[in-house]
């Protein structure tokens, strides 16, 4: 069969095209889902973009013959294009044959529109995960289905769930290899399924599919699995969920103090949590002042409100003393402020993370000094958390946070964009680590925690408590449930 | 909550754009704030119609606080440059044209030097020129992830050497919307708001907020000559014809715009923004096709990027 008339792109009569709506592909009615995709090398994580972006129609043909050009002799059986071609940006990477870095993909349906950070699976993987996870609402993980679930699948997933990332897509690639196998299919997903509970992942789909035919990503696969009824991946993307930011009250980090005449002072930012209208009263944040709002100032003019997402200028009712850094909060539902935290932080620099080192810490607009001494460090293999005082590069660790002024954030569970920082070494200037905080401390090495009557309590038999303390989702959760042997 | 924007009756963006729009602004103020000396680059396309009517938001009530920067080859379409003017005249920008000197006076030209050394020498170095002159430590530009395969790794703040050069392997990992801002001296930032950003969201932003464009994106009947697979349009006289060209008219519009002897025209019908989205939906051919440089050799993007290019 040619590569011409396989390809959705170049077809001459291709019914889709003329019977699209357009009104449907014009307005679209949520915002960009950005998801990651992870596996291991030949699992088909390039083929099944690849895949996406084609059935979509984001490739376009000039592009496509491109590739053609670049993958003569390199094409498969269906005749199709090598899709890696496709993907791999950078020329140094194209002569080695791997991908290094994250990069971004494009498609949309009808429906909604994707980004995707596509990652690679071997070398730096935890580094590059992490990046991408950062803004992802959703992982696809892949697997082969003729070798199951592996230990980087369960590596990925760990790393996808402590990023923050609460859905998970497993999509077992390369069914028409293994005959279609309903049971095998099966295995695969209820292994699965569990690693995913223990990490805290509720929302869990597996889908059979074969990125190289085309089954189950964009088009049904029901000729060769008519016992498959669930949907397919674009299905599952178009229908997820997004973050909103309301579980935390009203956050603005201010970006800049506008002064354009006497007249006026607008403070700059994007709204990080929660929502704001006038009259609503804040607090800024570290000095306390109180004030309440008096205008929400775009250049659409005056809005009677804004939630999170919105980038926006806040004008208050009286004087008060704003700088970039500050937080503008809700005065009901204040973040953390404190001088001790507790994160946890994937080290991106092959330095790793040095004890008792003082960085820069950005959060937000917010950048001051930071003591960091890094506790513990997570083995991906076991989920344990061992004891380390270093964090080495790709991995991920506990450290304490000392400022010598006071820090703002929310815990990352309950607010990515005010719980979540970066480090800076003062002498490279590079970007050394990504963190998320746990909680505040009051003492040294202790987590500021709920009293126990607010507390879940967890009875387990003696020989599981040891395992389930260990566990990702009893360390995240460690200030709010009670644990007791039963 | 129901969020009602009154004033300039136009309807309320759909959240797909609201987002993008919203975080564009989010890196122009980040940018504005912590970097001492910032530029935009202006090229007064389509992207950087886009990127100007940002900032506009981003700053309003205030003014721009940085200086637009346009690279003019001398070989633009004039009808850009007036528009260029009619802009900066419009909103009071502070606007710096810079041509390269030193191809003024060896007359570089794409006819006589050839696409790449022309690029080089107008663009590229010109750019630099600009940069080094005004001493700037970021300068924003219009491009997106989606435009060219060596894009898609391209940061937000892409970082660069002294010498403006980009270091695929040496840029700094991106989490968050969280961007680290902090440099050394000499060393700079471009920065890139509409790196999320598709094509088709482009135009339907342009619709959207109804922003204006140069008229050479809409179609009509205009002089061309056909050469190298390329319609060029015949309405400069510094165009000389070569044995065999025939100035033809046709009804074509640009996708794209730049010097004008190395900017292909693609044949078109599509005369208002509604017909030009309507053709992107069904489109097949991505927009850079029309473009000389992107053809020269394989990776050509990477390798003028590496070397400072836009
Ligand atoms: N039969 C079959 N082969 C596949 C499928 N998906 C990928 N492949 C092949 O598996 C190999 C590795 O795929 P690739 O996408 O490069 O894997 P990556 O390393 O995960 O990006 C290639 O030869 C693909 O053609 C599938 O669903 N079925």
């Amino acid at each position: 069969m040619s590569y011409q008339s396989l390809s959705l792109n170049s077809e001459p009569v291709e019914a889709g095209n003329d019977t699209l709506p357009h009104e449907e592909t014009v307005a679209r009615q949520a915002r960009p889902l950005r998801f990651i995709t992870c596996g291991s090398v030949d699992d088909g994580k390039s083929t099944l973009i690849g895949r996406l972006l084609w059935d979509t129609k984001a490739v376009k043909e000039d592009q496509a013959a491109t590739l053609r050009r670049q993958s003569t002799g390199k094409q498969n059986d269906l005749g199709l294009p090598d899709f890696a071609m496709l993907l791999d940006g950078l020329q140094a990477e194209r002569e080695q044959g791997i991908t290094i870095d994250v990069a971004y993909r494009y498609f949309a349906t009808a429906r909604r529109s994707f980004i995707v950070a596509d990652t690679p699976g071997h070398v730096q993987y935890t580094r590059n995960m992490a990046t991408g996870a950062s803004t992802a609402d959703l992982a696809v993980l892949l697997v082969d289905a003729r070798s199951g679930i592996l230990e980087q699948t369960r590596r990925h997933a760990t790393i996808a769930a402590l990023m923050g990332i609460r859905q998970f897509v497993l999509a077992v690639n390369k069914i028409d290899l293994a005959q279609y196998d309903e049971a095998g299919f099966n295995a695969i997903a209820r292994t699965f399924r569990e690693i995913a509970l223990s990490l805290g992942v509720c929302q869990i789909t597996a889908i059979p599919v074969s990125a190289l035919k085309g089954e189950n990503i964009v088009l049904r696969g029901d000729d060769e699995m008519p016992w498959y009824s669930g949907p397919t991946l674009v299905e599952v993307l178009e229908n997820a969920t997004q973050r909103t930011g309301q579980t935390t009250g009203f956050r603005l980090p201010v970006q800049r103090v506008s002064r354009p005449g006497e007249g006026f002072r607008g403070y700059q930012g994007t709204v990080a949590g929660g929502s704001i209208k006038p009259g609503d009263s804040v607090v800024v944040l570290p000095s306390g002042v109180e004030a309440n709002v008096k205008a929400i100032v775009t250049y659409d003019l005056v809005r009677n409100a804004a939630v999170h997402g919105d980038a926006i200028t806040l004008v208050l009712d009286r004087p008060v003393d704003v700088a970039r850094g500050d937080m503008i909060a809700a005065i009901d539902q204040r973040p953390l402020t404190g001088r001790a935290f507790t994160a946890r932080l994937v080290a991106l620099s092959a330095d790793g993370i040095v004890p008792a080192k003082r960085y820069w810490l950005k959060a937000g607009t917010r950048r001051q000094r930071v003591l960091v001494r890094p506790t513990s460090t997570l083995d991906l293999a076991t989920g344990n958390w061992d004891d380390s005082h270093v964090v080495p590069v790709n991995c991920i660790g506990v450290v304490e946070l000392d400022f010598e002024e006071l820090a703002i954030f929310d815990p990352y569970e309950t607010n990515r964009d005010t719980g979540s920082f970066i480090l800076i070494d003062p002498e490279t200037l590079n970007t050394v680590a990504g963190g998320m905080i746990d909680g505040k401390r009051s003492k040294p090495g202790r987590f500021d925690t709920l009293p126990d009557a607010d507390r879940a309590t967890i009875t387990l038999p003696a020989r599981l408590l040891e395992a389930f303390l260990k566990t990702e989702f009893a360390r995240a959760h460690a200030g709010e449930i009670r644990i007791t042997g039963g | 909550m129901n969020v009602i924007e009154h004033g300039r009756g136009k309807p309320p963006l759909d959240p797909h754009l609201k987002a993008l729009e919203n975080e564009a602004i989010h890196i122009f103020r980040e940018v504005a704030a912590e970097f001492e000396r910032p530029v935009m680059l202006y090229s007064v396309g389509k992207d950087s119609s886009v990127l100007l009517h940002l900032a506009l938001k981003a700053f309003h009530p205030g003014k721009l606080p940085f200086p637009l920067v346009h690279i003019d080859t001398g070989w633009k379409f004039p009808e850009m440059i007036a528009f260029r003017d009619a802009v900066v005249a419009k909103h009071g920008l502070e606007l710096i044209a810079h041509t390269n000197p030193d191809g003024v006076r060896d007359q570089v030209s794409p006819f006589s030097h050839g696409s790449s050394r022309y690029t080089d020498i107008m663009k590229t170095r010109a750019l630099k020129q600009a940069l080094d002159i005004g001493r700037y430590d970021a300068a924003f530009g219009g491009a997106r992830r989606d435009e060219e395969a060596s894009r898609a790794k391209e940061r937000i703040y892409s970082f660069r050497t002294p010498d403006h050069a980009w270091d695929p392997r040496n840029q700094r990992p991106e989490l968050w919307s969280i961007y680290n801002g902090m440099i050394h001296a000499g060393e700079s930032v471009r920065a890139f708001p509409l790196s999320n950003w598709t094509e088709v969201d482009i135009w339907r932003y342009i619709q959207a907020e109804s922003i204006e464009l140069v008229p050479l994106y809409f179609a009509q009947r205009r002089r061309i000559v056909e050469r190298d697979d390329m319609m060029i349009l015949a309405e400069d006289k510094r165009l000389e014809l070569l044995p065999g060209e025939q100035v033809r008219e046709e009804m074509i519009r640009f996708r794209t715009l730049g010097c004008f002897p190395l900017t292909g025209a693609v044949r078109s019908d599509a005369a208002t923004l509604d017909d030009i989205i309507a053709e992107l939906e069904i489109a097949t051919v991505s927009e850079r096709q029309g473009r000389a440089i992107d053809r020269d050799q394989s990776g050509s993007m990477e390798k003028k990027k590496r070397e400072g290019y836009f």
